[in-house]
């Protein structure tokens, strides 16, 4: 009676798409979390996107996700990172009010077809013969599926910090589950250790707003999610203020306080975000850190201090925030923190998400070795649409490094693993200029709705989409001469002859508006979609010389190492690149060419053996 | 899976010569040592041993080397006999191993294909061996070794790895917001892309190494009958041109490769230019081939009336014995193809002038292959150069180091399966 087609443990970020893509993908799925209450619930900074990340709110969004629209539900502070680059490195990135983005979580989750919630603690896997069946829980209940997906962040021996103090659990008032930890060590599963931190809440009332320099919400139209036709919450300021030499001289005088640095925390945490006192003793030199105070919601008065994650003791903590331009009567409402954790070695994964030693059983979100909401959902979405299609015998939407972030990270993850926790970065992606965060639907709506996770709603949106593209490029092939556009008052010569408008649109100076006398009002019909393409026909020379690279790429793909390939057996590899190959089991040649250290002289003779194999397994067949 | 069979060869040059090493590498490889030495010397020490055939007739007193794989030139167990060089011992010791059960003679470029296969060399290294097989003089040969040393590799290494830094530079600038306290690109920035991209362009610039395998290429032109068949035979010191007194006897382009001094020359030989109107059909369109040939000449020599040949042409005084013989005053030689008479000067001045011109020895030299790869990512950094857009920077960086990946064999491209496969017949 208990019997499901996936079910999915943990109701954070990773486990809500998780389970919400199984059942768009029409598998009868079930989410497990301790606390149903607790669906949604931010467990830090109360943003999403930014660099990289907005990139992935896109794509999980393209592909009918959660995270984006409940972005939209809950924000109440919009703006574009890195305008003043270019497009392709742009970051959609949002403050969201917790209580409204939580609530749309729950009911985005509650109104899904296909899926029933359960609160509970799930205590056990049950396996027959190696091979995942379902889940017992604390109460003794036996759920039966055979696609489980573990989503449970930091709850795998997490420990807590606060300068002298410990804290055992997840995160702060919440139990770890200790049994399924157990049961997971007890499979050799390969773990490493990881830390993080979060920095001290403050109340709003006590910061001196008037004294500090405000950052209004961009005062554009975009929403994370387009099916979210326009921004639905009032917009607040954030202030940004500064860390101060006194503030630093108080941490460095008690930086033997900070867990960090007394040597109780061994793990390494993010250098993309690190805590305070890491980037005092790093960048000793500056004057002071930025620190942007953003509110958390529009009926609290918590404010969130971006930019100073600390887990040194709370009297230190005062300090460092009452020593800031317009804190210095600040209170603090909840102390910042540390937490370290185990988390599982990402290349015991296969590029499904699903643990090679344990079939059926998938793995997403912090529990992988990524820090992020952003990160947690893409991969929630990735496991949660290969479960439901191999329990459907359908196949989930073909994502490569060409056509998206998301696999850009699955790609990474399970190849090269993690050092460090896992933070998206638009660098990772040697594909950026064509995976664009304004680009995600044309990219991957279309393959998700022939995978069948996309929703009538999204479909139709993107069907009207595709014809007014459709449409674009109709008029984007119209030719036009120099001579006409110079006369016209456009800065080009008059003498540069007869070109189609995408590539008159390469010209400076050259937009959609100015071109209006021939293309019409069409760009007023869809901005966005408008500037898309318009962006497509700058980047048109650099993504046709891309292709090239590209089949030669699907070239190396087509060459495929199996599951058990013998690296060992290879001529020619060192022990170190034997390990590392061994680790990753790259699926194919290209892939095997990513792993970090395999050097040309080893790739030559990867190929040249792999070759082998397959020449004699054809002569042996 | 098949072992492979143990394969040997002569590797030094062609008997009879000082000593002869014959190399064989293989599984069976130390058992063969072993075979015809009779015992087996210390790993990595030369020992001085009697080769025996299987009947225990004595071959020759050789020094043996014993290498135990995998950290050998092949990546196999390689032995190495280093033996009198006469005709007679190495065709005995030949065929002592040849008589050995799972041993073979190896094809050409087989060792370098092992190397390649066991991963002990890469693309470039093993493309240098490639030409170092084909090699037919002694400068093809150093420029070839350099490359299968790792000349290039190396330096396409350390390209790569400066092309990295500016990479990590311009990437650590886009990923952190404007808001954020980033860092600005440094100026020496542009300035450093521009100097590898000049160090690129002095490569490139390089005598290729085809040029080395093509030769230093040298037309003889003139009028009918001034005896340019006849020098030009002269100068191949073989009979492949047709000579006779008959004006417009040449009515093809005739070429021939040789090697004069070490160096490696293509000798063109001409139809006799004259008047269309006195040129029958053939005759004309020889004439117009000859002209075209003129174009594409690295030297011409010019053995007509004085002043009419193409400019920079050598003016040569040719058939110097004849009685009639016509002295050009301002003559760079005066020469008689006949008699040999001002021959060697001529020769030897024509060595000099293309050894400046080809790689030096030793110096690696870069193949049409590499040389579109190298040109395709100078191209991308001479545009890193001039664009102001960060993120169109990083793409051409990223192009130009995708350009060394593949130059190397790093990418797993389409060219690197064509060069392995094609070229070294791999796997097959
Ligand atoms: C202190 C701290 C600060 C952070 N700061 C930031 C930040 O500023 N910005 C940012 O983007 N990210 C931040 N992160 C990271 C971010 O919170 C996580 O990466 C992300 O939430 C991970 O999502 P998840 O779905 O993998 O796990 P979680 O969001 O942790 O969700 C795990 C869920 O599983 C449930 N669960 C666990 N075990 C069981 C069980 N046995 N049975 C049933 N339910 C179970 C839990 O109750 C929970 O609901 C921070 C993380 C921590 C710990
Ligand atoms: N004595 C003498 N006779 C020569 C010499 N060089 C050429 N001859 C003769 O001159 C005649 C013409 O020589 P070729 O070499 O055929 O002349 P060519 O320039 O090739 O003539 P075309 O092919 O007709 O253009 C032949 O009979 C040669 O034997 C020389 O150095 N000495
Ligand atoms: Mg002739």
């Amino acid at each position: 009676m208990h019997s499901f087609d996936v079910l999915v443990i943990g109701g954070g970020h990773a486990g809500v798409e998780a389970a919400c893509a199984a059942a768009r993908m029409g598998a009868r799925t079930a989410l497990v979390s301790f606390d149903l209450q607790a669906i949604g619930a931010m467990s830090c900074n109360p943003a999403i996107g930014g660099l990289g990340k907005g990139h992935l709110v896109r794509e999980v969004d393209a592909l009918d996700g959660v995270i984006g629209r409940a972005a939209d539900a809950g924000a109440i502070h919009y703006r574009m990172l890195n305008r003043s680059k270019g497009s392709a490195v742009w970051g959609p990135r949002v403050q969201a009010d917790r209580v409204r983005f939580k609530a749309a979580v729950q009911r985005i989750v509650r109104t899904q077809e296909n899926l029933m919630l359960v609160q509970g603690e799930a205590a056990a896997l049950v396996l027959k013969s190696g091979v995942v069946a379902g889940l017992e829980l604390a109460d003794g209940t036996i759920l039966n599926a055979p696609r489980v997906i573990l989503c449970t962040g930091t709850f795998l021996g997490g420990v807590l910090f606060r300068g002298e103090e410990r804290f055992e659990g997840g995160r702060i008032g919440e139990n770890a589950a200790k049994r399924l930890a157990q049961q997971l060590r007890a499979a050799d599963l390969p773990m490493a250790r990881l830390k993080t931190g979060t920095p001290p809440r403050l109340d709003g009332r006590t910061i001196d707003w008037a004294a500090l320099e405000e950052q209004p919400s961009d005062d554009e139209s975009w929403t994370m999610s387009p099916l979210t036709p326009r921004r639905l919450n009032p917009q607040v300021f954030c202030a940004i203020t500064r860390t101060t030499q006194a503030g630093h001289d108080a941490i460095r005088a008690n930086l033997h306080r900070s867990p960090l640095f007394s040597g109780a925390i061994g793990a390494a945490g993010p250098r993309y975000c690190p805590s305070i006192e890491d980037k005092i003793h790093r960048f000793g030199d500056r004057e002071g850190h930025q620190v942007f105070l953003e509110p958390e919601g529009l009926d609290t008065h918590m404010v969130y201090p971006n930019g100073i994650s600390t887990s040194l003791p709370v009297d230190v903590q005062e300090l460092i925030v009452r020593t800031m331009p317009g804190c210095a009567r600040v209170e603090i409402v909840q102390p910042g923190y540390a937490v370290e954790y185990d988390h599982i070695d990402p290349r015991a994964l296969t590029p499904d998400l699903q643990v090679r030693v344990i079939p059926g059983l998938y793995c997403a979100g912090q529990i992988n070795g990524t820090t992020g909401y952003e990160e947690a959902a893409a991969q929630g979405l990735v496991a949660g649409l290969e479960a439901a299609a191999a329990v459907l015998g359908r196949a989930a939407p073909a994502l490569d490094r060409a056509n998206s972030y998301i696999a850009v990270m699955v790609d990474d993850l399970t190849l090269q693993g993690v050092s460090e926790p896992y933070r998206m970065l638009t660098s990772r992606a040697e594909y950026r200029l064509r995976l664009r965060a304004n680009n995600a639907a044309t990219r991957l709506t279309g393959l998700g709705i022939a995978a069948g996770c996309v929703s009538e709603e999204r479909r139709s949106w993107w069907e009207r989409r595709e014809n007014l593209r459709e449409m674009f490029h109709v008029k984007h092939s119209q030719c036009l001469h120099s001579r006409d556009l110079a006369d016209a008052g456009l800065p080009v010569r008059r003498d540069h002859g007869v070109k189609p408008i995408a590539e008159w649109l390469r010209y400076d100076g050259i937009t959609h508006d100015a071109l209006a006398p021939w293309l019409g009002d069409v760009a007023a019909l869809d901005p966005l979609l408008a500037e898309e393409m318009a962006e497509d026909a700058a980047y048109a020379p650099y993504l046709a010389r891309q292709d090239a690279e590209l089949r030669d790429l699907r070239a190396s793909e087509a060459l495929t190492l199996a599951a058990d390939f013998p690296f060992a057996e290879v001529p020619g590899l060192s022990n170190e690149m034997v390990e590392r190959l061994t680790k990753a089991a790259p699926g194919t040649l290209a892939a095997a060419g990513r792993v970090a250290g395999v050097t040309p002289a080893a790739l030559s003779a990867l190929l040249v053996h792999a070759r082998r194999r397959l020449a004699d397994g054809q002569r042996a067949a | 899976m098949s072992q492979n069979p143990t394969i040997f060869a002569l590797s030094s040059g062609a008997p009879p010569s000082a000593i002869g090493v014959i190399r064989i590498s293989g599984p069976q490889a130390g058992a063969a040592l072993a075979a015809l030495a009779g015992r087996m010397p210390e790993p990595r020490r030369a020992a001085l041993v009697k080769l025996r055939d299987t009947d225990g007739a004595m071959l020759d007193e050789a020094l043996a080397l014993w290498f135990p794989g995998p950290n050998t030139a092949t990546g196999e167990d390689l032995a190495e006999l280093h033996c009198h060089g006469g005709r007679a011992v190495i065709a005995a010791v030949e065929a002592a191993l040849a008589a050995l059960p799972g041993l073979r003679r190896a094809e050409p470029g087989e060792f370098t294909r092992r190397a390649f296969a066991n991963g002990r060399i890469d693309l470039a290294e093993a493309e240098g061996l490639a030409d170092l097989l084909t090699a037919e003089t002694e400068l093809q040969r150093a420029a070839a070794l350099a490359n299968a040393g790792g000349a290039l590799s190396r330096q396409v290494v350390d390209w790569r790895e400066r092309a990295l830094a500016l990479s990590a530079e311009i990437e650590a600038a886009l990923d952190f917001s404007d808001d954020e306290d980033a860092s600005d690109l440094p100026e020496c920035f542009t300035w450093n892309i521009a100097a590898l991209a000049g160090e690129l362009r002095v490569w490139l610039s390089r005598p290729r190494s085809e040029r080395l395998g093509e030769g230093y290429r040298v037309v003889l032109a003139g009028p009918p009958n001034a005896g340019k068949s006849t020098l030009f035979n002269a100068l191949i010191e073989s009979e492949a041109a047709i000579t006779s007194p008959i004006a417009g006897t040449t009515r093809d382009v005739i070429e021939r490769s040789v090697g004069i001094a070490g160096v490696p020359f293509t000798f063109v030989d001409t139809a006799g230019l004259r008047d269309g109107a006195h040129a029958e059909a053939i005759e004309a369109i020889g004439i117009d081939r000859a002209r075209g040939e003129l174009a594409r000449a690295d030297l011409v020599l010019w053995l007509g009336p004085e002043g009419e040949g193409p400019q920079g042409a050598w003016e040569i005084a040719a058939q110097a014995d004849r009685g009639d013989f016509t002295a050009k005053p301002s003559a760079r030689f005066t020469l008689s193809a006949t008699t040999g008479e001002g021959l060697g000067a001529l020769k030897s001045a024509l060595a000099e002038v293309a050894r400046g011109t080809l790689p030096k020895p030793g110096e690696a030299a870069l193949n049409a292959r590499q040389h579109a790869r190298l040109a395709e990512a100078a191209e991308a950094l001479a545009a890193a150069e001039m664009l102001s857009d960060p993120l169109l920077i990083a793409e051409e960086l990223r192009r130009a180091r995708h350009e060394f990946d593949r130059l190397i064999g790093r990418a797993t491209t389409e060219d690197m399966l064509d060069t392995l496969f094609g070229r070294f017949c791999i796997g097959k």
